[in-house]
């Protein structure tokens, strides 16, 4: 263990130690707490400079009640689920194809597509932006959720094929071989042996990609224009623009916002690290 | 279709036998064909929508084109006029910035990581909270810190405290880029610290002991035991971050839009601004732009899979 357990210190180190940790924890979140607390307030307390005291009046409710009602927020929330899930499940299936073809058979251009899937991944979406544009545009596709998956798609495929091509590489390569000497063809072995021992990779990547789509706003920024098609990020922006001094409604909304994600992050967080954390130690 | 071209000798079109033609061949090509009918819808898509559009960019780079009349060859004159932009250097340059604060999420990352590597009671619930702000978006954390910032905020009682009454970093073009720089680095020092977590659960503890044994304590047996360890985690710490501070766009557009006075805009939403906002639609000038970008964030990538090719060849 690095660094020592704390077990193992003198008594006025453990009862510091316990002391600094919801401290500091404190300071760290200090930003969230000030955005949670003023999600509660109402105007009043806003007003008069009330930020860090006890709130006046126990608004959240009819807050969130408000951004419902005088906002988009409910179509902004559907279009985030809309752009959401199908962008998840395609890139997924597809790059456990494209991973399982790179991780298991050796070909010339085996290397080569392997790294120019990683660069990809990497490269400024600046760079992407206007012939993506363009291209949407002339499919028909600018301005619908349809539009914006595709490229969604596209792009994650370079990540979520690195991630499992370095899985099913772990996988013990006898297993494919006794199946093919029983006669398995290439597709039953991808269906019935790869997928299933990947179901872990496949776990932890769509918490991954759900977090990453969910909290794209650039894309979302230059593929979508109008509220119809519009998910919560680039909503939020808009709103941001519109209410300058009613924080407490934004707050809220920011909330909202932040609720499916961290949801999701709470109910697989085994997988959501695993997958972030991937290559950060030798296994 | 390509598979019927194996029969041509057949004059009557037997269907067996056909049939049994077509699955021989391909028993043989089998193993041969299956990766690339695997691959083939991942690498289309990423074809058409990653790997055409660089190159499409740095030709339009060359172009004079508003996206709708005609496009006009212009050669290198986009980059030219780069050279005597004032808006692209302190682009640039707060580009720079953006990379050289970040980097400081790593070694905070590594101290809270160390921090927090304890077993109390409740000490995973305390390591998730931490990360927390990794999994909201960084359009949230932009609202958050905007509205943290505004002296008639949650800040404002401090302020007034220090005798900063209504001081707004945000409008200040001295120090908005560090306002921002500072919302931006919240999130990635937990995405360093869960990194570094990870690596640490992941010491060989033989070696520790080993090193403790001979005397080795605090600052020499992180600097000469724990640290070589960490490696993994280190290199792509670093890689994430570098990456993180050059995708700057989400926290610049929602805090200040390169305001005030273009002092807080970065190269990739300075890109945004010239091709695709209400400043004109400059395609040509904001691909030079992108160029640029992408022959910084190059640099990264070769290096990056480098490395990954070094492991490759050594590895599997």
């Amino acid at each position: 263990m690095f660094p020592i357990p704390i077990q193992k210190r003198p008594l006025i180190n453990r009862i510091s130690y316990k002391i600094l940790v919801p401290v500091s924890l404190f300071i760290w979140l200090i930003p969230l707490i000030g955005i949670m607390l003023t999600s509660i307030r109402g105007l009043g307390d806003i007003t008069a400079g009330n930020y860090w005291g006890i709130p006046s009046e126990f608004l959240l409710f009819s807050n969130i009640k408000d951004v419902f009602q005088n906002t988009p927020m409910l179509s902004y929330i559907i279009n985030s689920f809309k752009i959401t899930i199908p962008t998840v499940i395609g890139a997924v299936a597809i790059s456990c194809m494209t991973g399982f073809a790179l991780a298991s058979y050796k070909f010339k251009a085996n290397l080569f597509i392997f790294f120019t899937f990683i660069a990809g991944n990497f490269v400024p979406f600046q760079i992407l932006m206007i012939p993506v544009r363009d291209l949407t545009y002339q499919m028909g596709l600018y301005d619908t959720v349809t539009g914006l998956v595709l490229f969604h798609v596209a792009f994650q495929t370079g990540f979520c094929t690195l991630f499992m091509r370095n899985f099913i590489k772990a996988l013990p390569n006898e297993l494919f071989e006794a199946a093919r000497i029983d006669g398995t063809s290439e597709f039953n072995i991808f269906l019935k042996i790869v997928v299933p021992l990947t179901r872990p990779a496949i776990a932890a990547l769509s918490v991954l990609i759900f977090t990453f789509i969910w909290n794209d706003f650039f894309w979302a920024t230059v593929l979508i224009q109008g509220q119809h098609a519009m998910p919560i990020t680039a909503g939020l922006k808009s709103l941001n623009g519109q209410w300058v001094t009613v924080y407490h409604l934004l707050s809220a909304g920011s909330i909202i916002a932040a609720v499916p994600p961290v949801i999701m992050f709470f109910l697989m967080q085994k997988h959501f690290i695993a997958g972030l954390t991937l290559g950060a130690s030798k296994g | 279709m390509g598979w019927f071209s194996t029969t041509p000798f057949l004059n009557v079109p037997d269907s067996t036998q056909i049939t049994y033609k077509k699955s021989s061949w391909w028993k043989l090509n089998q193993q041969k064909l299956t990766p690339w009918i695997f691959l083939f819808p991942g690498l289309l898509l990423f074809l058409v929508y990653v790997i055409w559009p660089i190159f499409n960019s740095l030709y339009i780079s060359l172009l004079q084109w508003d996206g709708l009349s005609p496009a006009i060859y212009v050669g290198l004159s986009n980059y030219i006029e780069l050279l005597d932009d004032e808006y692209f250097y302190i682009s640039l340059m707060n580009n720079l910035k953006w990379l050289i604060l970040f980097m400081l999420a790593v070694p905070i990352g590594l101290g809270l990581a160390i921090f927090l590597n304890q077993t109390i009671f409740g000490i995973r619930l305390i390591k998730s909270l931490f990360f927390f702000p990794f999994v909201i978006s960084q359009v949230v954390i932009g609202i958050i810190f905007s509205w943290f910032y505004n002296p008639r905020g949650v800040i404002g009682p401090f302020l007034d405290k220090l005798g900063l009454s209504n001081y707004a970093i945000l409008a200040d073009e001295n120090f908005a880029t560090y306002g921002i720089i500072f919302a931006g680095i919240y999130p990635q020092i937990a995405y360093c610290m869960i990194l570094y977590l990870t690596g640490l659960n992941n010491l060989n503890t033989d070696q520790i002991e080993a090193g403790r044994m001979d005397g080795a304590k605090g600052f020499s047996l992180f600097k000469n035991i724990i640290l070589p360890q960490l490696k993994p985690a280190t290199f792509l710490a670093i890689v994430v971050t570098v990456i993180g501070s050059l995708r700057s766009f989400d926290m610049v557009a929602i805090m200040t839009q390169g305001g005030p006075y273009g002092s807080t805009n970065v190269l990739a939403y300075y890109m945004f601004e010239t091709a695709l906002s209400e400043y004109g639609y400059r395609m040509g000038y904001g691909s030079a732009i992108a160029a640029v970008l992408f022959t910084i964030m190059m640099f990264y990538i070769l290096f990056f899979i480098y490395r990954m090719y070094q492991s490759e060849k050594k590895g599997l």
